[in-house]
């Protein structure tokens, strides 16, 4: 190390998360000093309207390059991409969850205050420059989490969902504290670029790297859900509130992947040669296991979740392939996600109905006439998690997969393509209930809040248009990769 | 040429029908088939020019070139040839037949029908015109989406099976060779230097032997599926089975071609070597093809599933004259393909105005059917006749070209082939037989009903063109010629390579029949 710089603190930098946290905090005091609850649509707004203000500070940083705080906080192009996508998770979310905390009658104060500060954890996750602020944000973003997967006190399976959520969630937090203990025990910093200098320079502790690499490895897989690290994602998602589990699956997934791809593709990048074969076999055990999982599910919910362990699998591959396509390609990939599983799961949180009783296969049944455009939006929306075009999905898979193949893993494309295949037979399983059954269900009456109908209405066109004229999200993609 | 983007015009002018459509109320039924109809017709009618301003090079027309993500090279490239032009017209075509042909057949969801349907149009036109990977691909995915659902909403009692197996076939092809496009394109930047998905700029591209057997075996699986080849056929006689009348229509007509065409357009040009190392294979695939399909049709119960599986006979002898690799050959396979769009399709709409009238499809429920129904039974006698390739009809010309080409790179296939037309025979005229003919015996048959106006409109065109194909190929063949004559000199000169590699060992490859291109190989004299 050089000389150590003089501390530099830029407040403008965090101007987004100071932002959210603000807000969430005139939030919780709404909530205790109106007991009336009688505006508590507005609660969602408030929340609504600090997600945009904080978007638009994060994009007046596009094009920008500098850290700050000590070197321990980075502004630039990768970090602003990733902060857009977990802020329009936690927007849409938010659209989303006005209608379901009606309909379930939860308190919107503290659940708009924690989505919020899982959203704070999020960008401090995506701009983390030293493994510190990344643990610190891994930290606020999972705590808030366990509380918002249990937020339905009195559905048993949100009980279970937030409890085994936090005790496996502890678990894997603390084994990546470990992994970064060792590697910062045996390069001397906790900075990214030190840790990547050091390993450089050669005269570092090779046990105790490639044990730190491996846990952090571990711990990043739990939070991503990789194979064979998904033992709670099934339970979590099924049990958590539905919005909040289509938030799970963006965007708190969307920061765990920001800071994986800082920490291999900065840290570790010397490294490269060692763990590439790690990430390869995760990728193709990860989309493999997912999508055969998935395949048996009767539970919607359950399935998507399982489908999200899938693309989780997917996003590996442009980790694995390690190059500028394949960080483009999974920053992408994780933008047209966002739009299309938060839809997914709001059109299932609306088929769900009180209680969220209706959740099966069969629960769709007709979906698809008795009402053409949430059927259509569905359908749309299945389609491009099958990543079929002109969807925004099919060209996230062929920019992932086109930076396997440029890397030369044919093989590894060969296994995404062929589970491509597989995971449409059980998408298509939900085109088969709702538009060629015969037999009716009874439904409840489905009516729409403008909230959802706007939710959905920017998914379908974010799906849509990125599937259809992809270039300009192509090109911001391209602007932020990181070069390994 | 007029400055008119034509080709988006055709591709594009369904998804205009398909606005208007949604803006109609579902219950007014009568307004939304009108709607459909006309904009197909008018679809159509847009697409004459195609042929008549056609000129005759080799040349690819009609152009349209927009830069779409430039960021990869990718490009809204269309454009059409010889080969695809006729492809683009049939497809135009045979879509206002088939919307004409719904009008009593689908009573249900016809809102939701008839959207799919011109989705449909929009992407099979797109298929052929596409001049670029990328956009290729989309289409070529795109339309597995509404034919998935007109099998599976408005089919018979299996269609979900059937159509989650077509979607799934056809998918498992598709995705393999999206492998081998990245391939090539990455290749094409280390050879070339630069990033490009123009098809055409892949044509003569220099790519390792090793590789492109490769590559083709992927390109192989996804045409091979959609053709669909033995053994990759099973998912088409479900899928026949199951389609409405329609469906089984568009299916037969143009969907299946999309498996040759892009033989044509990609495994020949793109992957000489291979397609040379390959003729082998691939021309007993055919004619295993040819044979199976023939004697699996005749024992069929079911008028649908014999048809369907005459399909993969009649597909045997395209891939048959396609891999012959001369230019006679493979004009007769592009001939076919259209014969076989109009035959076929108009088999399937004889079935289905039997099967509407009747609710059945088993040939032993009919029987004396010409008695009662004289105009079905003299339109039907001539699209069977054309089937089977009864000179002066077009199944004649496009057959007869096939066989000689093949005759000329090999002997040996163009005999087995030649049986394929002796059993196609048996097995047509003896459904028709048992169907049309003999007597009245089940009670049900009596009180059928002839043709009406409409039915018989929209076979006509069918029979004009069975019988203008049949008598004067030549302007279509004229249309083709420079194009095919293009391709086959694209693969020429792996063909003089691999006679090279062959020569000193002689005897024995002729003995195990990899010398089989020797005669023909050359572009045959121009017909006068």
């Amino acid at each position: 190390m050089a000389s150590i710089p003089i501390p530099d603190i830029n407040i403008g930098a965090i101007g987004p998360e100071i932002t959210l946290c603000v807000i969430a905090m005139g939030i919780l005091m709404a909530e205790v000093f109106s007991p009336s609850r009688k505006n508590r649509d507005l609660m969602g707004l408030v929340a609504f309207g600090g997600v945009v203000v904080a978007g638009l500070i994060t994009m007046s940083f596009q094009g920008e390059s500098f850290t700050t705080f000590s070197g321990t906080y980075i502004v630039d192009n990768f970090s602003t991409f990733f902060k857009l996508i977990c802020l329009l998770a936690t927007g849409l979310t938010i659209l989303v969850s006005i209608r379901y905390c009606e309909e379930e009658n939860i308190h919107e104060g503290e659940y708009y205050a924690l989505l919020l500060f899982t959203t704070v954890g999020m960008l401090f996750m995506a701009s983390g420059e030293d493994l510190m602020t990344i643990y610190m944000g891994l930290e606020v973003m999972s705590l808030s989490l366990y509380a918002l997967a249990g937020y339905t006190k009195t559905r048993r399976e949100s009980n279970e969902a937030s409890l085994k959520y936090f005790i496996l969630g502890g678990f894997s937090s603390a084994i990546l504290l470990y992994g970064m203990a060792l590697i910062y025990g045996a390069s001397g910093t906790t900075k990214l670029a030190g840790v990547s200098e050091a390993l450089m320079g050669g005269s570092v502790n090779t046990t105790l790297i490639a044990v730190g690499v491996v846990l952090t490895l571990v711990g990043f897989a739990f939070k991503v859900s990789a194979v064979p690290f998904h033992m709670w994602t099934p339970d979590v998602y099924q049990g958590a509130p539905v919005p909040i589990t289509g938030f799970m699956s963006a965007g708190p997934k969307a920061a765990a992947f920001a800071a994986m791809f800082r920490l291999f593709a900065e840290a570790f990048a010397p490294l490269q040669n060692d763990w590439w074969l790690l990430l390869w076999i995760l990728a193709a055990v990860t989309m493999t296991a997912g999508n055969l999982f998935a395949l048996a599910q009767n539970n919607v919910k359950r399935m998507l979740a399982y489908s999200s362990i899938a693309h989780a699998g997917y996003i590996l591959m442009g980790v694995a392939a390690a190059n500028e396509t394949g960080s483009s390609g999974a920053l992408f990939y994780l933008l047209a996600y966002t739009f299309m599983n938060i839809a997914a799961f709001a059109i299932v949180g609306i088929v769900a109905s009180k209680g969220e009783e209706r959740v099966s296969f069969k629960d769709y049944t007709g979906l698809g006439y008795k009402y053409p455009l949430l059927g259509a939006t569905l359908t749309v929306m299945i389609f491009s998690l099958a990543g079929i075009p002109p969807t925004a999905g099919f060209v996230g898979k062929f920019y992932i997969f086109m930076a396997v193949v440029e890397k030369g893993y044919i093989v590894l494309a060969i296994i995404g393509v062929l589970n491509a295949v597989i995971s449409v037979f059980y998408y298509l399983k939900l085109t088969v209930y709702m538009y060629m059954r015969d037999e009716r269900v009874e439904t409840t009456k489905i009516v729409l809040q403008p909230s959802m109908i706007i939710a959905l209405l920017l998914s379908l066109y974010g799906v849509l248009i990125i599937g259809l004229a992809p270039s300009a999200y192509m090109s911001f993609a391209k602007s932020a990769f990181l070069s390994f | 040429m007029s400055s008119l983007p034509l080709l988006s015009l055709i591709i594009f002018l369904p998804m205009a029908g398909v606005i208007l459509i949604m803006l109609t109320d579902k219950d007014n039924v009568a307004q939304i088939r009108t709607i459909a109809f006309i904009t197909a017709l008018a679809d159509f009618i847009i697409s004459l020019p195609l042929f008549f301003s056609f000129e005759n090079t080799a040349d690819m027309q009609f152009i349209e070139r927009r830069e779409w993500i430039p960021d990869f090279g990718i490009s809204y490239y269309l454009g059409i040839d010889g080969i695809s032009m006729l492809l683009v017209l049939l497809t135009t075509l045979t879509c206002v037949i088939c919307i004409a042909s719904t009008w009593t057949a689908i009573e249900k969801y016809v809102k939701e029908f008839m959207i799919a349907f011109l989705l449909l149009e929009t992407g099979m036109v797109g298929v052929f015109c596409a001049l670029d990977f990328f956009l290729f691909y989309v289409f070529w995915e795109v339309m597995l989406i509404p034919m998935y659902l007109i099998i599976g909403v408005w089919g018979g009692e299996r269609r979900v099976y059937a159509a989650v197996k077509f979607f799934l076939y056809t998918m498992f092809g598709s995705v393999l060779m999206l492998v081998a496009i990245l391939w090539l394109y990455n290749h094409h930047n280390d050879v070339q230097g630069f990033y490009t998905t123009d098809i055409l700029a892949y044509h003569g591209l220099a790519i390792d032997p090793g590789a492109q057997m490769w590559l083709f075996i992927a390109f192989f699986l996804a045409f091979a599926i959609k053709v669909p080849m033995w053994p990759f056929h099973t998912w088409l006689p479900d899928a026949h089975v199951e389609a409405p009348t329609a469906g089984s229509v568009i299916l037969a007509g143009v969907l299946l071609k999309m498996g040759t065409y892009g033989f044509l357009r990609f495994s020949l040009p793109i992957f000489p070597d291979a397609t040379v190392a390959a003729v082998d294979w691939v021309s007993w695939l055919a004619v295993i093809g040819i044979v199976y399909g023939a004697l699996v049709a005749m024992v069929q119960p079911d008028i649908k599933k014999l048809v369907a599986y005459s399909s993969v006979s009649h597909l045997g002898f395209v891939m048959l004259g396609i891999f012959a690799l001369n230019v006679q050959a493979i004009e007769g396979g592009i001939l076919q393909m259209i014969n076989h769009g109009v035959s076929t399709g108009a088999l399937f709409l004889a079935v289905g105005v039997l099967y509407e009238r009747r609710h059945t499809r088993l040939i032993s429920e009919y029987g004396g059917i010409t008695a009662k129904m004289p105009i079905f039974a003299a339109i039907f006698m001539i699209v069977t006749l054309s089937s089977i390739g009864l000179p002066g009809m077009n199944g004649f010309v496009g057959e007869f070209l096939i066989l000689l080409g093949v005759w000329k790179s090999d002997p040996f296939f163009a005999v087995i082939a030649t049986s394929g037309v002796i059993w196609a025979a048996v097995y047509m005229l003896w459904m028709f037989q048992r169907v049309m003919f003999v007597k009245i015996t089940n009670p049900k048959n009596e009180n059928l009903k002839d043709l009406n106006l409409r039915e018989i409109a929209y076979f006509a065109p069918l029979i004009a063109l069975i019988f203008i194909m049949g008598v004067f190929p030549t302007p279509f063949l004229n249309k083709m010629e420079p194009s095919v004559a293009r391709l086959v000199n694209q693969v020429k000169p792996a063909i003089i390579k691999a006679e090279k590699l062959q020569a000193p060992k002689a005897p024995e490859a002729i003995r195990t029949g990899a010398v089989t291109i020797t005669s023909g190989v050359g572009i045959d004299a121009p017909r006068s």
